[in-house]
């Protein structure tokens, strides 16, 4: 399955290489995985909500156009819902090429897009109480470079 | 009948993840103008359309998209994954 939407924490290591070993004739596989920040100490727990459908839906889209997009023997996209402490892994990408530039590139995009196309929201809760994420202007902005 | 669907602040604002809605809105931004006056607490949800996304049968779009034939119709903010 190269898109997965699951509550359940993954193992970074068995996934990389059961991906690794299903991309014949790459020469590159770049990987991401994304954390909860502990913020100082200050964040006690974050909840991931998510759409479900459109969540799965929304992810397909961006790794095929990923896939159209660069040299890519396969990619991958991890991604977490539902409670999560500081230091848990929150997702994770993998991207497989022939060449290591098409799979950063990809992998940066994949980044790029499953930040704000993709229906997650994160709430913290810490010492002042539960806050949702407010989406950077970064985030937005970091799509125009694609 | 279109499912409204609604996520993080706007669904804990609404005070429901979803409500089945009854209406002729030609348009997202119709049926927005519709939900406000459900309640106080809908008026207040969408108090700031600039802060609010939507999805058309789970397709990201804009608030002029058209409903014809749509079945569900998801209220967010801004998404935050990664």
């Amino acid at each position: 399955m190269s898109v997965r939407v699951q509550s359940a924490p993954f193992d970074m290591g068995a996934e990389v290489a059961a991906f690794t070993a299903s991309a014949p004739g790459a020469g590159a596989v770049v990987t991401f995985s994304g954390l909860v920040r502990d913020e100082g100490g200050s964040l006690s727990a974050m909840e991931i909500e998510h759409y479900p459908g459109m969540t799965e839906r929304a992810l397909e889209k961006i790794r095929a156009e990923a896939v159209g997009r660069w040299s890519l023997t396969d990619a991958m996209v991890i991604h977490r819902y539902g409670p999560l402490k500081p230091g848990e892994q929150i997702m994770m990408v993998a991207t497989a090429a022939r060449h290591r530039k098409d799979a950063f590139d990809a992998a940066e995009f994949l980044m790029d897009y499953l930040k704000s196309r993709a229906p997650f929201w994160k709430k913290e809760f810490g010492a002042d109480g539960e806050t949702w994420v407010a989406a950077k202007d970064d985030d937005e902005a970091a799509l125009e470079r694609w | 009948m279109i499912d409204v669907l609604y996520f993080a602040w706007i669904r804990e604002r609404i005070g429901e993840p979803k409500e089945q809605v009854e209406t002729t809105a030609a348009t997202v931004a119709d049926l927005v103008d519709e939900l406000k006056t459900r309640s106080e607490a809908h008026a207040l949800a969408f108090s700031d359309m600039s802060a609010i996304r939507v999805a058309v049968d789970q397709d990201l779009t804009e608030m002029t998209a058209p409903l014809n034939g749509v079945r569900e119709v998801a209220f967010f903010p801004p998404m935050t994954g990664g």
